[in-house]
């Protein structure tokens, strides 16, 4: 015991470390830290995560479009521990995207960003853009059939961009299409380029954390004036405060350890998403979706009106970030507390809101046809010869069935037509189905008068029993 | 030792300034050329992609024969300068349709919503997208929802008995 005391004492005196991390680790807090000051530093435990793992699937991923896909199957399905490590990597991801997003809200909420704390939220926007990147990015080098068509997804959107969109989904395809580059590329930038910059913005970050001071818990009634601030929160520090360590860092350590359990825990019971069919551009029976967090950017594109498509596609991303950066430059000082703040909670909450309707409908996305559905079976036709059943077999054979839905079966697209012989009359049917409407094809051109005549005796039948 | 002439101090002073705005002058342009010739082949090498042009070359996709009038088919070529390491992705798809004994429509797979790919309903006689729900009729032209424009067309022509389609770039809808 005594010799690694002095062995200790030893390393310490030649590198000056007690010295040096002492005062970081010890430097007063105020008192009475609360549990919601967890939030940031459980999003660098989920990047350490994320890094580690990373280095760690790197071993064996190789970024070769030609390749990519036979690593992750080998990563996923044959080498030991490869399945929990691309679970823990993906979980890690979707925690550090969710927990970004709750420390953003809370510090916020809180109105700690506000004087002299202004560039501590500046450098955390920045990190936040770069996390959604970083994810997106990864969800890519998944590089199987969704990824190939993502990319294809990414360069159109980028393409919307006055005058130089054209290049810029060009510098995103690294070429005029997929090809050799295309994964290499996406791949440096999510292990060397993004890591960088999240490396050195977390890194000012602290640094501006530890230089400033944590803010204090606000409190109704107790605005920031930019002039007497500092003054007053060093001598309440003097006054109050407590060592960073171990006083409020413990909770840290607690939330954080429960964040990286339950990560490795998903990566062990539900694993990392299963890959879809290989990257073969050819294979056109494709349905790319994003992951879970980008979901209601999906159902945003698909519900967006026409006309305002372009607008939408490039202003609300740089409004989102012009709108965040632009915060602290608004209101830097008076109160902090959100029970003096019922505007900034109602953004907040219009916000969520806001993404969770548009989350759901991206799950549910029901102008999506639905491809696979089934022929509509006797039981629900109800008749076993004639032109009703020819009929039936119509709504199938002609799409109708993608997109209409009669007795749960089909898509969501247009109405349910369950009962539609309830609502409609043959002569209105007729017309519905030869001119079409706003979201429906003319069907003039694609049926003749026997099939007409077929399907509305089919559809005359759809009525409540 | 005699002291210096003040006179001399001063103008020794003034030296110092000088010298030290010179080597501060010294280390930032230094500094400065080696992040340059660094950087440009850095910045150079990560743009590349911008100024590469690949000319586009005629692919077979089959014998005129095998291409019943009135049917659309899927058809798989190489793209115009597949790299070694590509693998399936330098394979591209096109929906070939023809018209009549000597007319042939190949369209791009991708819709012009989003690019993702469109799939046939032969018996519908029309395209539907899988993404946001974009309908195609038979020729091309927008049915249904979000498309801003027609399924785009690849150049094509017959050479001796086989079908030939033009490679091109990803069509991507401008703003």
């Amino acid at each position: 015991m005594r010799i690694l005391r002095r062995a200790w004492a030893a390393i310490d005196d030649r590198t000056g470390l007690s010295h040096a991390l002492g005062p970081v680790l010890r430097h007063p807090v105020p008192p009475a830290a609360r549990w919601y000051y967890v939030l940031g530093s459980a999003t660098l435990f989920a990047f350490l995560t994320l890094v580690v793992t990373g280095i760690a699937l790197a071993l064996a991923y190789i970024p070769s479009t030609n390749d990519a896909y036979q690593t992750l199957q080998f990563i996923s399905h044959q080498a030991p521990f490869g399945r929990v490590l691309r679970g823990i990597h993906y979980w890690a991801a979707s925690a550090m995207v969710l927990l970004i997003g709750l420390h953003m809200a809370r510090t916020f909420l809180m109105g700690a960003y506000k004087y002299p704390r202004e560039a501590n939220w500046l450098t955390g926007v920045v990190l936040f853009m770069v996390t959604i990147l970083i994810a997106f990015t990864g969800q890519l080098l998944r590089w199987d059939q969704t990824a190939v068509w993502t990319v294809a997804v990414v360069a159109e959107q980028v393409g919307r961009i006055p005058a130089i969109g054209s290049a810029v989904a060009h510098f995103v395809l690294a070429g005029d299409t997929w090809g050799g580059q295309t994964l290499s590329r996406f791949f440096a930038f999510h292990v060397f380029f993004i890591p960088a910059v999240i490396f050195v913005f977390i890194a000012i970050h602290l640094w501006l954390v530890l230089h400033h001071g944590i803010s204090e818990p606000p409190q109704a009634g107790r605005p920031v004036d930019p002039k007497t601030y500092r003054a007053w929160y060093r001598a309440m520090l003097e006054r109050e405060g407590e060592p960073f360590w171990p006083d409020a860092a413990w909770r840290d350590i607690v939330f954080g350890m429960c964040v990286v359990t339950a990560i490795v825990l998903a990566a062990i019971v539900l694993g990392a998403p299963e890959l879809d069919k290989p990257p073969d551009p050819t294979v056109l029976n494709a349905d790319p979706r994003p992951d879970w967090y980008l979901f209601w950017y999906f159902g945003a594109l698909a519900l967006i009106p026409p006309a305002l498509e372009n607008a939408f596609m490039i202003l609300s991303p740089l409004v989102a970030g012009a709108v965040l950066f632009l915060i602290p430059f608004v209101s830097n000082r008076g109160e902090r507390s959100p029970a003096r703040r019922p505007w900034a909670v109602g953004s907040v909450l219009i916000v969520c809101m806001m993404i969770a309707t548009l989350w759901v409908a991206g799950v549910q996305s029901p102008w999506s046809p639905d491809f696979g559905a089934p022929p509509l079976p006797t039981a629900v036709v109800a008749v076993s010869a004639g032109p009703v059943v020819s009929g039936a077999r119509l709504f199938h054979d002609k799409g109708c069935e993608a997109c209409h839905t009669i007795a749960g079966l089909g898509g969501q697209r247009g109405p349910d037509l369950t009962d539609v012989g309830d609502r409609l009359t043959p002569a209105e049917m007729t017309s519905q189905i030869l001119n079409g409407g706003t979201n429906m094809p003319a069907f003039a051109n694609n049926i003749t008068p026997g099939q007409l005549d077929e399907l509305i005796a089919f559809l005359k039948t759809r009525v409540r029993h | 030792m005699s002291d210096p002439a003040p006179g001399a101090a001063r103008d020794e002073g003034a030296a110092v300034v000088r010298r030290r705005e010179f080597l501060t002058r010294v280390s930032v342009g230094l500094s400065a050329w080696g992040a340059a010739i660094v950087g440009i082949p850095f910045v150079g090498f990560l743009v590349a992609p911008l100024f590469e042009r690949t000319a586009q070359v005629w692919r077979a996709v089959g014998p005129v024969t095998a291409f019943a009038v009135g049917t659309t088919t899927e058809v798989a070529f190489p793209d115009s300068s597949p790299l070694p390491w590509a693998g399936v992705v330098a394979r591209t798809a096109a929906w070939l349709r023809r018209e009549s004994d000597d007319r042939f429509i190949a369209f791009s797979v991708n819709c012009t919503h989003l690019g993702c790919p469109v799939r046939w309903l032969p018996d519908a006689n029309l395209f539907m997208c899988p993404c946001h729900g974009g309908v195609y009729y038979g020729d091309g032209t927008v049915a249904a929802g979000p498309p801003p424009h027609p399924l785009p067309r690849y150049p094509v022509r017959v050479r001796d008995g086989q079908v030939e389609i033009l490679t091109s770039p990803l069509p991507i809808t401008t703003g």
